[in-house]
């Protein structure tokens, strides 16, 4: 199928990015959103006032103003006036809102929009809510004794069984990642870990070590978009958004997925890869490929997962991510490098900010403004992620 | 004699035959599967259908990816004290072409599995409450490892 509209030009640029950092600080979510959105608004030099569209990615675990975040940002920033918008989208919801606030632009409807995410997460495993409630997949699993991580491991076995992935390998994730997060002032965690002290680290679900699996954290981050012209009339040269993927997945979807307790059949209908599907819509409608990308941004919810994306996001085929670890291609300075943010790994999840982290990243590492986890000559990066009930998101950056 | 009585801990997702199946629904328009059951509108995009007969699943089929729980999960698990480590098996269901997921047997672990082990279905109790069982589908290897 061609993608709808992919010969217009459907670019927009970024104006600045801004972020609070990541931890467990246990805050109201709504002072890490006003951080990083004054941060980007700082960062692209607009006054709060001259934003005619807010977009904010929502937050369940937070009561109503979650719910709403759009809003109750735009009210702890001061009510401007300004359109509004709120998207929830599990691990995509960044992506959602970012899609919001681009096609809102695209349609002429404003020239200069808000993005912001933040979250304040909960301590300990996510459980669902209470009751004998089977008609529910999440109560179900967890009845079960299905947890988060169950499925992490399930993906990471598959590999071991399959393409030859060792524990060193998922091992040899995490180092390079928290390697690449201790050069980063928003990531939670800035230690270098060994690899010894990944092994060491308790078994949660067989082959996953504590230190495998990412954890839970508040954090905040913010973009402020506008049209190509716009931008062309302040000058300089700014960041561009090629493409947003926010796909659904296509029947029969062969994901082992959270919640699920079963897949699709796929006894009538093709089976799909929805997982590969994201970022493939994300080339179609950018006019590019995995050749053109200098880095990448991917989920890696427990290190192995990381394996997975090499492959859903092309840089490698089905079964060759462990040859290109090894090669060291993914780590900053080689070919491809992977999650120069530090990754989950680095940061922990703070769900509706996670997909506007990535983004984040990427603008940084194309301005040459990344410090010392900078990948030379960056020009393109992609971001890919997926979460719960069919969502997930792939964003293109470039010069 | 055996004065336990024995009921599912979720009911209408399995019989509690000897041998046990799993409860799923195929679609009379496209023959597609779907467990649990589903009763409304099919959810094949080139299927309209709204008919379904309910339909045992295949007992046996073959291991996709297989971990265990090394933590005590959070409620609604029931935990036995001390928590007792066990293995999950994610088990591909050839005519049916889906994967369905479940514990494995108590006394198996993962060093006694392998992705294309053949498995098969049978009862086990989850928790108990008194003088019942609550018992669930898992996961029994059909050949030693």
């Amino acid at each position: 199928m061609e993608a709808a509209g992919a010969r217009v030009s459907r670019e927009v640029a970024v104006l600045g990015v801004g972020m609070h950092p990541w931890g467990k600080w246990g805050r109201n979510f709504v002072e890490y959103g006003v951080h990083a959105a004054r941060a980007a608004l700082k960062d692209a030099g607009i006054p709060w006032g001259d934003v005619q569209f807010i977009s904010g990615a929502a937050t369940m675990r937070c009561g109503y103003p979650g719910y709403v975040a759009g809003a109750t940002f735009a009210q702890a920033l001061g009510w401007q006036g300004a359109q509004v918008n709120t998207s929830y989208a599990a691990c995509a919801s960044g992506s959602q809102a970012l899609a919001a606030a681009r096609a809102q632009i695209l349609s002429g409807g404003c020239d200069v929009a808000l993005v912001v995410g933040a979250d304040t997460t909960p301590k300990g495993f996510l459980a669902p809510m209470a009751g004998y409630r089977p008609d529910d997949p999440d109560w179900v699993r967890f009845h079960l004794g299905i947890t988060n991580p169950t499925y992490f491991a399930l993906y990471a076995r598959r590999r071991m069984d399959l393409y030859g992935a060792t524990l060193d390998d998922f091992t040899a994730v995490k180092v390079k990642n928290a390697a690449h997060g201790a050069a980063n002032p928003n990531a939670r965690y800035r230690k270098r870990f060994t690899a010894e002290e990944v092994l060491a680290s308790a078994m949660v679900a067989d082959p996953l070590r504590l230190l495998h699996v990412c954890a839970t954290s508040d954090g905040g981050a913010a973009l402020v978009l506008s049209s190509l012209e716009y931008a062309r009339r302040r000058g300089g040269s700014v960041a561009r958004i090629a493409a947003i993927s926010t796909v659904t997945p296509r029947f029969a979807s062969n994901e082992v997925e959270m919640p699920d307790i079963a897949t699709d059949s796929a006894a009538a209908a093709a089976s799909h890869s929805f997982r590969a599907s994201i970022a493939a819509r994300a080339y179609e409608e950018a006019g590019l490929g995995p050749k053109d990308l200098s880095l990448a941004e991917v989920y890696d919810l427990a290190a192995p997962m990381e394996l997975d994306w090499y492959e859903y996001v092309g840089l490698c085929e089905q079964g060759g991510a462990e040859a290109l670890l090894r090669s060291g291609a993914t780590r900053i300075g080689g070919r491809i490098p992977v999650n120069a943010s530090g990754g989950l790994a680095s940061f922990g999840e703070a769900v509706p900010a996670q997909a506007l982290a990535q983004v984040c990243e990427l603008v940084w590492q194309l301005r040459g403004a990344a410090g010392e986890r900078q990948v030379r000559n960056a020009k393109v990066g992609i971001t890919a992620n997926q979460g719960l009930f069919g969502h997930g998101s792939a964003v293109i950056v470039k010069t | 004699m055996n004065s336990r009585t024995r009921v599912a801990a979720i009911e209408g997702w399995y019989t509690l035959d000897d041998p046990p199946h799993l409860l799923g629904s195929r679609c009379g328009g496209c023959g597609t599967y779907f467990f649990p059951r589903l009763s409304t509108f099919c959810r094949n995009p080139a299927c309209e259908g709204t008919a379904f007969e309910d339909v045992e699943l295949s007992r046996t089929g073959r291991i996709w990816s297989y971990t265990n729980a090394c933590y005590q999960p959070p409620p609604p698990y029931v935990a036995a004290d001390p928590f007792v480590p066990f293995a999950i098996a994610a088990v591909e269901l050839a005519a049916e072409r889906m994967i369905v997921l479940g514990q494995v047997i108590a006394g198996v672990d993962v060093a006694q599995l392998k992705v294309g082990m053949p498995v098969e279905l049978v009862l086990e109790t989850l928790y108990s409450e008194g003088a019942t069982d609550k018992v669930v589908w898992k996961w029994k290897p059909q050949v030693p490892a």
